[in-house]
């Protein structure tokens, strides 16, 4: 474990960190917090047959944060040394009024708890290795098929060392690598172009390539492309949904997981407020939001406010049991954050985000729940979603899917957004199979993007509307 | 926090300062090398005020350099979050080292200087570091108090924010490019959450500007309180075939994606419903589409591209019929034109790309309340969900989620949710009845007004 939180040196020395706290709570407060961040990043992106650039970079930075009664003072800069430190500590401390000044309890080291080794630091592999993945996937791509056009690979590390000090006594630190992988193609036929992405990622170093083929992620996304030139378009209206295991956890991540992130319930802004202990979802429904599962995509040792990662169970056999918390809002209902404090990096401040939200396995065999199901459309691979968490109104669309006809997948479908509301299809779900899977996604909130997994095994949904243009 | 932000900017606008760095930095090029450096730094502040109290208030200042380096055909590229300069070395090392693992490509090079005088434009308000921080507060919690009290069945105010930044940047080149840009951005949103019995709804209203002065709280307001109470009892509709009314703020937002269609980047790798298509009708002949980055105002205004080229009007599609694409220099000479002066980039830490920032569609005759009367039936859209996993434009695949009113008799009646309206862009460009003569300058790469387009797949219950 040559490179865990606990055996890596400070990016800033104690006492300074203790003399910014000071600062910071000079003209009182409740609470003060330094976090500090160093990202190093390697990109590199093959297009159109070229590799057209290898990126690296670095930022570094720290935000402090005071906390007076409600109100919250933030203030970040780059400059790591004690002066550029204390300037934004000064300028973090401006919402303080009352004057005196507030305690900081003497820091006390705690060792983060790492989730997974790495192996393989990204960094001290030859650049070269990375050119050869994307020249590979990239001839893997053209390889599927005469009717791929033009195909993008992309290879991405980030190594993010973070440590984090608070005037309750916390210092903490993480170091978290993220290595990943993805290709999106363009395939043309008679009916005009179609794309195809796929993509790995995982919390983990370069040797995230030892099990994962470079080749299999490139054939992948050629063939979402290809299978599309034949698609005819999707149904219009509402339909029985089946989803594929692994194919579509975004579902849970807008349909419920953005809902019970407690700055919305705090702020009556979700269809989940005041739902503790009440049926929110078909029993065969139990959510986790999972931070600790070793390399998943959205999982860390500590949170971006030095809380350990948990596992929250969020809705147990269809009970909503408990929200996600950040220090703040836990801070506000008397009990503690669950480990869901996360920044995009030291320009932000924390808010309540997911990590790796999941639906667990059912006992139905996948092959059944097809077969019992005469009609309706069989999503292999959903893109993107979009929550209105006060209405629960969410949309998220197919990237490949499949007519469902005689309890058998048929034809392939144009791509088409599917819409519903959260609380009414997460009732709707009547099958629930025992092959879960789980992949990588982005999720974006108030302007800021965090790593995350979602997951599901196969499931149905009774009705969802498609937003197709079958009828023309 | 005022006195430190102050001084950052004090600092940050003292002249020249950026583009001597740059050019000092471009000088050290070796032979048989182009080196590009675009270094730039920003200030903003961010308050959220909630009920009745400032719930955040944020103060920032940064700046980072970007390093294009250009050998054979190889381009490599490096960024970092400060302006050290060790940091500076080290990145300019990094971009070099980097250059060596590209492929070699002749189309590959940086900007050379072209003649074209920059248009002269004032996008700068010194107030947006003037004005005190406190004033700042204040105007956020006003924003929440009038949100509070603008309507009896306002519950909640999701947030009022109050929010400015003012940015500076510079590039230079070995191939004799240097420019500067600056701006500044000031704006007031807020989102209403409004209630009847247990039905809630939501709105979002905003008022931007170059400076804290000309903000509109009452206009964000009411926006967010119209758009949140006309949605109360809402409903699917049935599904089939209508004409959609797009308000101006849906019209932006389809813009910029059918913007990523029209830039030379995905013309020429092939990645574009348009490509090929110079000189054909693509849209209805009342169709005329301008990205003018010269027109002050556009928020997408700039006096130089990302590469230090002067911005300059180009026309994309007249009268219906594809016109031109916008370019970059390595996409232009990929297609064997001249770069438009449409590089833009997502900061210091990203290569440019060509890209529109500043689109318009001619606008018609008509303004809505006409456009309503004169379609008579049809779906009102006045927010798009899904619009990143629902329209791909290089199939032209086109599937939202949508909410709006449905328009009766030429007029809005009741409020509709939970639909999606499908096509495909290159049909819905060919179906535009109408228009509209309400353009609103708003955030983002496009200005919008109201368009109507038939023949739309609603799906619904």
């Amino acid at each position: 474990m040559s490179n865990a939180g606990s055996a890596t040196g400070l990016l800033v020395e104690t006492p300074v960190i203790e003399r910014v706290l000071g600062k910071a709570l000079q003209r009182g407060g409740d609470f003060a917090e330094v976090f500090v961040e160093d990202r190093h990043s390697t990109s590199a992106v093959l297009d159109d047959g070229r590799v057209e650039e290898l990126s690296s970079g670095r930022d570094r930075g720290a935000g402090v944060r005071v906390v007076v009664g409600e109100t919250t003072g933030y203030a970040h800069t780059a400059d790591l040394s004690e002066s550029g430190l204390l300037a934004a500590a000064e300028a973090a401390a401006a919402v303080a009024r009352q004057g005196g000044g507030g305690r900081v309890v003497a820091l006390e080291r705690r060792d983060a708890v790492k989730r997974n080794e790495v192996a393989q630091l990204p960094e001290e592999v030859a650049k070269a290795r990375k050119i050869e993945l994307l020249v590979r996937a990239d001839e893997a791509a053209r390889a599927s098929g005469n009717a791929i056009s033009q195909v993008s690979a992309s290879y991405g590390d980030g190594r993010r060392r973070i440590q984090v000090a608070n005037s309750d006594g916390l210092l903490v630190g993480d170091d978290q690598v993220r290595t990943r992988f993805s290709v999106s193609c363009v395939a043309v036929g008679d009916t005009g172009m179609q794309t195809g992405y796929e993509s790995s990622a995982f919390t983990v170093g370069f040797e995230l390539f030892d099990t994962v083929d470079v080749g299999e992620i490139a054939t992948t996304a050629a063939r979402r492309a290809l299978v599309k030139l034949t698609a005819r378009p999707a149904p219009s209206g509402e339909v029985p949904l089946i989803l594929e295991s692994g194919s579509g956890g975004i579902l849970f991540h807008e349909a419920c997981g953005h809902g019970l992130e407690a700055d919305h319930i705090a702020k009556d802004a979700s269809v989940y407020v005041g739902q503790v202990g009440e049926l929110v979802a078909s029993p065969l429904v139990t959510l986790v939001d999972d931070g600790t599962i070793g390399p998943e995509w959205g999982s860390y040792a500590v949170d971006d406010e030095g809380n350990s990662a948990q596992r929250n169970v969020l809705i147990d056999n269809g009970v909503l049991t408990d929200y996600m918390w950040d220090y703040l809002r836990g801070r506000k209902e008397h009990r503690g954050s669950s480990g869901n404090g996360r920044r995009q990096n030291y320009r932000h401040l924390p808010m309540v985000r997911m990590t790796n939200t999941f639906l667990l396995n059912g006992d139905a065999e996948p092959d059944e729940i097809l077969a019992q199901t005469p009609t309706g459309v069989y999503v292999a691979k959903l893109g993107g979603g979009q929550v209105n968490t006060t209405t629960g109104d969410f949309v998220f669309g197919t990237v490949e899917a499949y007519l469902i006809e005689d309890g058998r997948i048929t034809e392939p479908l144009r791509d088409a957004n599917l819409i519903g509301n959260g609380p009414e299809v997460l009732r709707r779900i009547d099958a629930v199979a025992n092959d879960f899977a789980m992949g990588p996604g982005t999720c974006g909130k108030d302007g800021q993007s965090v790593p995350v997994g979602c997951g599901q095994p196969t499931l149905r949904i009774t009705g969802v509307t498609i937003g197709g243009t079958a009828g023309d | 926090m005022t006195d430190t932000a102050n001084r950052q900017a004090s600092a940050s606008t003292a002249e020249g300062e950026l583009l001597e760095l740059a050019v000092r930095v471009a000088g050290s090029a070796h032979d048989g090398e182009e080196l590009e450096v675009y270094v730039s730094r920003g200030v903003e502040t961010d308050v959220r005020a909630y009920e009745g109290e400032v719930e955040s208030l944020s103060s920032a200042a940064s700046a980072g350099v970007g390093i294009r380096v250009v050998v054979g055909g190889r381009q490599g590229f490096a960024y970092a979050g400060t302006l050290e300069e060790s940091v500076i070395r080290q990145t300019l090392a990094d971009a070099r080292d980097n250059a060596g693992f590209a492929t070699a490509d002749e189309h590959v090079g940086l900007a050379r200087p072209d003649g074209v005088p920059a248009p002269s434009l004032d996008l700068w308000d010194e107030d947006v570091l003037r004005t005190p921080s406190a004033d700042k507060v204040e105007m956020a919690l006003e924003l929440e108090r009038r949100a509070r009290n603008a309507d009896t069945r306002v519950r909640q105010v999701a947030f009022a924010d109050y929010g400015d930044m003012a940015a500076e940047a510079a590039v230079a080149s070995s191939r004799g490019i240097t420019a500067t840009a600056r701006r500044t951005v000031s704006s007031v949103a807020v989102e209403t959450i409004v209630g009847e019995d247990t039905d809630s709804q939501t709105g979002v209203g905003f008022s931007a500007a170059r400076g804290p002065g000309d903000l509109d709280l009452d206009k964000a307001v009411a926006d967010a309180v119209e758009r949140s109470t006309r949605m109360l009892g809402a409903a699917k509709a049935r599904s089939g075939r209508c004409v959609v009314v797009l308000d101006p703020r849906v019209t932006s937002t389809l813009l910029a994606v059918v913007s990523s269609a029209l830039s030379g980047e995905a013309v020429t790798k092939g990645r574009s419903l348009f490509a090929d298509r110079i000189g054909e009708q693509v849209a209805v002949p009342s169709l005329v589409l301008v990205d003018d980055p010269t027109d002050p105002r556009s928020f997408g205004a700039s006096t130089h591209d990302a590469e230090g080229l002067a911005c300059r009007r180009n026309v994309l599609i007249e009268h219906g019929i594809l016109r031109g694409f916008v370019f970059d220099t390595t996409s232009g000479r990929r297609a064997g034109v001249a770069s438009t002066a449409s590089a833009v980039r997502g900061g210091y830490a990203t290569t440019p790309v060509a890209g529109c920032r500043a689109l318009l569609l001619a606008p018609g005759e008509l303004g809505l309340t006409d456009i309503l009367s004169d379609v008579g039936e049809a779906l009102f859209v006045q927010s798009i969900t899904g619009v990143h996993s629902g329209v791909n434009p290089v199939s032209g695949d086109f599937s939202v989620g949508a909410e709006g009113l449905m328009v009766r008799g030429g007029v809005l009646a009741e409020p509709v949710r939970e639909v999606t309206i499908a096509s495909t862009l290159q049909r819905m460009l060919q179906a535009v009845v109408h228009i509209g003569s309400d353009v609103e300058w708003l955030p983002g790469v496009a200005a919008g007004q109201t368009v109507a387009i038939d023949g739309m797949a609603l799906s619904g219950s």
